[in-house]
């Protein structure tokens, strides 16, 4: 039993957990308002979009790639879908959403195709098209924003509305999103193909896995999530902006992954690990306001804290190299 | 000697009829015809680049043969690729074992292998109770669920060997796997090797360890120049045979045309050792002199090279230049010192690739075309011009990318770089690797021109006709230790075969040897 405590502690999941209830204490402490049924709900309803694209970028970090253009499809898709809900009320909801997702795929799909077919750095392809989708958003929005009022109610009330313990459908879709994920990645030889291919690129075709088509697929996936996610920003803030929708989400959800301790150098992190990732950077963006902290250091603290993850991951990295090296020259 | 396999196709498992293959225009491999039997350990033995390792990769599919046909049980296969060598039951174990350090040693051992869907559920019970079974089989004692990260060579070459247990491999193909390992997971490996043969499997050795091959092998083939010169049975041949097998080519016929007059001791090293890479190693070269230093890979000759250099220096030992004891920790003292480092990895050591070829010539000496601190292109010019004639250094422009030349004239601004140091000892580590057989003997006679200027030269080479047309004297290394040293006159490549292919009771010179051996 001792044993199962010691790996348990030793796990980077354990950390991060630690590192959760260290800042909920000290931040209880000075301020004790945030222990709170409300600061629940609000981190709750912080997290859930950060979440679902959350999964999409792990499993593109774990194949050793990166998709920077997430803001940009969660935009594209947002839009869209607004623009139908506006322009077509008579259509059922659920054909914005289904449109959502299948735009964010495709979008993702492109980026895969881009770095298989040109084999380009994914974090300059998606630097270019986090730049062009957001070009096609204005463009196919006419610059215009999708008001409130013309948002389904239906939609809204996805983020008020609770079917069991009042927890927000929300915040029950982003967990349901998580647990298949972690079902993909690690109990289908799909999933785990995923992790062979970045933890060894170089072998991953030697051993039958075929290159293209995983990393094809963690694009889409990503895409398919973020615009998900653009569905659910409408349902969040009633309303889809297209200079704002979006911006600077990207730098969020990937801090929020390597603080979840997925390594940039793929092949490692876990869904756990993510999800708690997103709690820590979620719990941290209502704290802040409620210590009286400007929302200028918002961006100073998740600047620091993806800074601080990598080095975390350097070292950790280095120390199993060395160990590496050492069971080599004894052996 | 003649090719022996045995006309009846009982017993054989796979069937080379004619493989060759061709680099670049190069043929390193041609018409092989070679039968494996089932039940069989056979050796490939060869000097490095005699066309062994070219083969067994095409048996595995890493590489496609230019010519010729691979039969499997008397069926002609084409094998295309590594993935299509392991369904046909083939698996190659490569030196550096190809792993997934992030994944679990079981992960490691069934990735790739099942047919089921791809969405289809992992059965990590499964996987796991049947990686403990193979690792029980094989009498190691790892945990199977840990990550491969940190695994030694050993064990995960003990892995891979799992790995093709359980996709019943007919013919494993196991490439130095002798190397990394201790003697005890040598002798676990000998037997885990022999019960595969007992069970109908075919294994494949290669291997520069001639009692290793004596110990274990059935039958063992020779490679030479990428021609296969025989296959024996073990039992059969005695060392010096199959010596003689390896090295049996007419030497070309080079001798540098200058004999320089050696002079007084330009480098001394005495008892140089460096933990895990070779110990005790003494050399002396004087002014004019060229000395050889001979082995096969692995033997430990680049490590002294580094060391000597301050790349990687060596634990305990001194060095002496010009007749004073000197500490050498990193590359600059050793430039300072007037020494010079030729690398053997061009590509990744030696060129700044993407950079002209007037900048890597002027690398090493910023001081002169920089006297005020800021780089002077006329100076700089001035330096490689008189690079380009004295080394007939052929290219389209100065100002060209380095990686667009070839690789003789590569090397060749590499020396440049390196003589612009007015070196007094100047080390080359197989300067001629790779090189066309023209440009070799203009590096010949180089080499030699530059003795004769006074310098100082330490050639490490793995081409015996080179060392025995260049060399004043030539020293032998084996696993990290020299073997031997031989003067010109005495010098043939047999003898300093004989010194540098490892043998039991390894180092002790054997009579034969002593007769060549100089006295200091």
């Amino acid at each position: 039993m001792s044993r199962f405590f010691n790996e348990l502690l030793h796990r980077r999941e354990a950390g991060i957990f630690l590192m959760i209830v260290l800042i909920a204490i000290v931040v209880g402490f000075i301020e004790p308002r945030f222990i709170s049924v409300e600061t629940l709900r609000i981190t709750a309803l912080a997290i859930p979009l950060i979440l679902i694209a959350a999964m999409g970028q792990m499993m593109v970090l774990v194949a050793r790639h990166v998709d920077l253009s997430i803001g940009s499809i969660l935009a594209f898709s947002s839009i869209v879908a607004g623009m139908i809900f506006r322009d077509m009320p008579e259509l059922p909801v659920i054909v914005g959403v289904l449109v959502a997702i299948a735009l964010g795929a495709a979008l993702g799909l492109f980026n895969g195709v881009l770095v298989v077919l040109f084999r380009l750095p994914s974090i300059i392809v998606t630097l270019g098209t986090l730049s062009l989708f957001r070009g096609f958003v204005f463009l196919v929005s006419g610059a215009r924003q999708v008001d409130p009022q013309f948002i389904p109610r239906s939609l809204i009330q996805m983020s008020q509305t609770s079917p069991i313990f009042g927890i927000p459908w929300l915040v029950i879709i982003a967990f349901v999103v998580a647990f298949v994920t972690y079902l993909f990645l690690d109990h289908t030889r799909l999933g785990r193909q995923i992790y062979a291919l970045g933890s060894n690129p170089v072998a991953a075709p030697l051993r039958g896995i075929n290159v293209v088509r995983v990393t094809l697929l963690v694009f889409s996936l990503s895409g398919a999530l973020a615009g998900l996610a653009g569905v659910m920003y409408a349902s969040r803030f009633g309303y889809v902006n297209p200079g704002i929708t979006g911006v600077g989400f990207e730098f969020t959800v990937i801090a929020a992954v390597v603080v979840g301790g997925v390594s940039i150098n793929g092949g490692v992190g876990t869904v756990l690990g993510t999800v708690l990732g997103v709690l820590l950077l979620g719990m941290v963006s209502v704290a802040l306001p409620i210590l009286g902290v400007s929302a200028f250091w918002q961006d100073v603290f998740n600047g620091a804290v993806i800074v601080l993850a990598l080095l975390i991951d350097r070292t950790v990295r280095e120390r199993s190299i060395r160990a590496m090296a050492e069971a080599r020259s004894t052996a | 000697m003649t090719i022996s396999s045995p006309p009846s196709d009982a017993g054989v498992f796979i069937s080379a009829r004619g493989i060759s293959k061709q680099f670049a225009g190069v043929e390193v491999l041609s018409d092989v015809d070679l039968d494996l039997k089932s039940g069989e350990i056979h050796a490939l033995l060869g000097e490095n680049g005699a066309g062994k390792s070219t083969f067994a990769k095409i048996l595995a599919g890493v590489h496609t043969p230019t010519r010729g046909t691979l039969a499997i049980n008397g069926k002609q296969v084409d094998v295309g690729s590594p993935l299509n060598a392991q369904r046909l039951g083939i698996t190659l174990i490569h030196q550096e074992p190809i792993s997934f350090p992030d994944l679990s040693v079981a992960e490691n051992l069934v990735l790739g292998r099942s047919q089921d869907a791809v969405l289809g559920r992992v059965r990590w019970a499964d996987i796991e109770a049947r990686a403990r079974e193979l690792m029980d089989m094989l009498g190691i004692r790892i945990d199977v669920t840990r990550s491969m990260r940190g695994l030694s060579i050993a064990d995960q070459q003990m892995v891979e060997i799992a790995r093709a247990l359980d996709s019943d491999a007919r013919l494993i193909i196991m490439d130095e796997p002798t190397a990394p390992l201790t003697p005890k997971e040598v002798a676990t490996l000998f037997e885990i090797a022999r019960k595969l043969r007992d069970e109908g499997r075919t294994i494949v050795f290669i291997s520069h360890r001639l009692e290793e091959v004596r110990a274990l092998c059935d039958r063992a083939t020779v490679f030479r120049d990428g021609v296969l010169v025989g296959t024996e049975v073990v039992e059969s041949l005695n060392d010096d045979d199959i010596i003689r097998m390896m090295i049996g080519r007419p030497v070309k016929d080079y001798k540098h045309a200058m004999e320089a007059d050696i002079g007084d001791v330009a480098l001394e090293v005495r008892n140089l050792s460096l933990r895990g890479a070779f110990q005790d190693v003494s050399i002396t070269v004087r002014k004019g002199e060229i000395v050889g230093l001979a082995g096969l890979v692995g033997a430990g000759r680049t490590d002294v090279a580094r060391a000597i250099f301050g790349v990687a220096p060596a634990d305990s030992g001194t060095i002496h230049v010009a007749g004073s004891q000197v500490t050498i920790d990193d590359p600059s003292q050793a430039i300072e010192l007037g020494l010079a480092f030729v690398p053997e990895d061009r590509a990744t050591a030696g060129i700044f690739g993407t950079m002209s070829v007037e900048n890597n010539i002027s690398a090493a000496v910023p001081d002169k075309i920089a006297p005020r601190g800021f780089i002077r292109a006329a100076l700089e010019r001035q330096l490689a011009r008189a690079s380009l004639e004295q080394l007939k250094i052929r290219l389209a422009s100065l100002r060209q990318p380095i990686m667009e030349l070839s690789g003789g004239n590569q090397q060749k601004a590499i020396l440049a770089r390196w003589l612009h140091t007015d070196p007094s000892v100047l080390i080359l580590d197989e300067p001629t690797r790779g090189i066309d057989v023209g440009v070799k003997a203009e590096f010949y006679d180089m080499i030699g021109a530059l003795a004769a200027e006074g310098k100082a030269i330490l050639l490490i080479s793995s081409e015996l006709p080179e060392l025995l047309a260049l060399c004043d004297r030539i020293l032998v290394m084996a696993e990290g230790e020299l073997t031997a040293e031989v003067l010109r006159a005495d010098a043939t490549q047999e003898l300093i075969m004989q010194a540098a292919v490892p043998r039991t009771g390894s180092h002790a010179a054997s009579p034969n040897l002593m007769q060549g051996v100089a006295a200091r």
